[in-house]
């Protein structure tokens, strides 16, 4: 080896001759070939993969779809109707890109889940979490942006409405709200500069996506039993076996992305987008789309301006903090029986949200808003904080191994969290 | 056994090399064509759109062009040359021996009815739109039509003479709807 070139172990002259100079082949192998993997995953790991997966078609189709878009108030809902109707594939391309962004949002919000349930979260994986709590924000942002350019009556009042929540904010409200449109209202300036955002954005999430793994690379994965592997013995390389776990998820994934596409595409969207935007009428009944609907009831639950924003905004923003206000050193709730009860409240508080959001701002749909917005709150400010002095864990198993292989040798079944058995090993 | 296990990357002889190397084989294939009919409707729709398939065919009235007269019409986005060539411009480029010519063809075969000649008015070098339709333009050593980008001369039937270009103004399909009527494409 010569002074200055990477120590390359790939045998073929030509691809050692790159591997020396910039090392990409020995990164690959390290990181997703041999990469000390906990042995025990279950298919909620499979979620960080689809969500790369998930975006590299909203990009893909992405770039396509922006080929054939114009981004002017009088041209942008025509030129939508033209790629569904005249473009080749144009309707398959376009179906793919909508129906993609409500995929990337049961992607992410069962990655969030897994994340909340599994204690992801924790030391050492804090910056981690704010990575990816990041994406999730630059995610809702790019998805917003994106519902706002084929210029119907939802992507205009949509617009007008989230634009309008930065009005709440005293003295310097409107002038930021003028700022965003470009003008007095959402028209041709505001469309614009929303096209070329919603274009920027994906590579922003690029570049924080690889912040996320990089940083996933250092600390290693979590796993079901939420206990750091101990050797050798706790892990498989992460190819082949999560690179076929992966592939498995993968194609179920593709299968209900395709029912999806080919038998309901229009089933998660408002039939009111297809009108084209008129800045002189209201629908009468206005939604966001599914995946924003419990940040909307929040808004709504709140009878003041200014608080509902701030709360709406704080909604996500307290998941920043998760990792110090949950003061338990366990991480799985497999081993937390009194915080998973209230875990699993939250989730059902977070899923009556999206059920209000969606009903009118009318009782009992206000109460039942603020008593799930209460208990929102309360888990992360005060429940997990206090938990985690109180509650007594069960015993957490000695390492990965011996609960994964201990187990079938006293002739339990599998474990709950679908630990990888140690019989395919065996066979490789 | 748990000892073997911690070694699952260690490939071991396997008895059934040949139906791994099947599944690989068949997987591979499998995944090659998914792929295949996954990427062909991104690059078809890069294709021209039915609606712009549907403006790919152009009408034009003869009746104002005059004898010695040449228009030039859109079409798919391209000029086409349409000339009403007078009788001694005729004879001048029957009168041409096929030997002359780099791209061989008669003047009959470049017309469906005499007087007019219709060609595509782009040049068959690099794709500029040749000099010629003007009273006032160059027309070339050939009093046909002459190219200034890179200096190729066209004849009377808008046949290359002279220049880097390698053949002569193609034809478009057209058709005669009326003696005054004609359709290209």
């Amino acid at each position: 080896m010569a002074i200055g070139l990477h120590d390359s172990k790939v045998k073929n002259p030509l691809l050692r001759w790159v591997d020396q100079r910039l090392p990409v082949i020995t990164m690959v192998q390290k990181e997703y070939g041999t990469f000390p993997t906990p042995r025990n995953f279950n298919y909620f790991w499979n979620f960080g993969a689809l969500a790369m997966v998930n975006l590299t078609i909203m990009i893909a189709t992405g770039i396509f779809l922006a080929m054939h878009y114009q981004a002017n108030t009088a041209m942008a809902f025509d030129s939508v109707e033209r790629i569904m109707r005249d473009v080749n594939y144009g309707w398959l391309i376009r179906y793919v890109h909508m129906n993609g962004a409500s995929m990337f949002f049961i992607v992410i919000y069962t990655h969030i889940f897994r994340g909340l349930y599994y204690g992801s979260y924790k030391a050492p994986r804090e910056l981690l979490w704010m990575l990816g709590v990041i994406i999730f924000l630059l995610l809702m942002a790019t998805a917003f942006l994106g519902y706002v350019l084929p210029w119907g009556q939802m992507s205009l009042w949509g617009a007008v409405v989230i634009t309008n929540l930065f009005s709440a904010f005293p003295v310097i409200g409107d002038a930021i709200v003028t700022l965003l449109w470009g003008g007095f209202s959402v028209d041709n300036p505001t469309l614009t500069r929303f096209y070329a955002l919603h274009y920027l954005m994906p590579f922003m999430i690029v570049g924080v996506v690889f912040l996320h793994v990089a940083a996933l690379h250092i600390t290693g994965s979590n796993n079901p039993l939420g206990v750091e592997p101990k050797g050798p013995q706790d892990t498989i390389p992460f190819h082949p076996y999560y690179t076929i776990k992966d592939t498995v998820g993968i194609v179920v994934y593709l299968m209900v992305f395709a029912a999806l596409v080919f038998f309901a595409p229009n089933y998660l969207g408002h039939p009111d987008n297809y009108i084209p935007a008129n800045p002189m009428s209201t629908p009468a009944h206005i939604v966001p789309e599914w995946y924003f609907l419990p940040y909307y009831a929040i808004l709504r639950a709140v009878p003041d301006k200014l608080g509902g924003v701030i709360l709406m905004f704080s909604s996500i923003l307290v998941w920043f903090a998760l990792p110090w206000l949950d003061t338990s050193k366990v991480r799985s709730m497999n081993f937390r029986p009194v915080a998973r009860i209230f875990f699993f409240l939250w989730c059902i508080s977070f899923g009556v949200l999206m059920y209000c959001g969606a009903k009118p701002a009318e009782e009992p749909f206000v109460l039942i808003s603020r008593i799930a917005t209460a208990y929102y709150f309360a888990y992360f400010l005060v429940v997990l904080p206090l938990l985690g002095r109180f509650e007594r864990p069960m015993p957490l198993p000695e390492s990965i191994s011996r609960a994964v292989l201990g187990l079938k040798a006293m002739g339990a079944g599998p474990m709950p969290g679908g630990a990888v058995p140690a019989k395919p090993m065996e066979k490789a | 056994m748990a000892e073997m296990a911690t070694k699952p990357s260690a490939p071991q002889a396997a008895p059934n090399a040949s139906k791994r190397d099947f599944l690989t084989l068949s997987a591979t294939a499998f995944a090659a064509v998914g792929v295949g009919a996954m990427v062909w409707p991104f690059i078809d729709s890069m294709n021209p759109a039915r609606d712009v398939l549907a403006l790919s065919s152009t009408e034009v009235d003869l009746t104002p062009i005059t004898a010695g007269m040449a228009v030039t019409v859109m079409w798919r986005g391209k000029p086409v040359f349409v000339r009403n060539r007078t009788a001694e411009e005729i004879a001048a480029s029957r009168a041409v021996p096929l030997s002359e010519l780099k791209d061989a063809a008669t003047d009959q075969s470049r017309v469906r009815r005499d007087p007019w000649l219709v060609v595509v008015g782009v040049c068959t070098h690099l794709g500029c739109v040749p000099l010629g339709q003007r009273p006032t333009d160059v027309r070339g050593d050939y009093n046909g039509w002459f190219c200034p980008c890179h200096g190729s001369h066209y004849d009377g039937a808008a046949r290359i003479r002279k220049g880097p270009a390698p053949q002569n103004l193609p034809v478009p399909d057209y058709t005669f709807t009326s003696p005054t009527q004609i359709r290209i494409g």
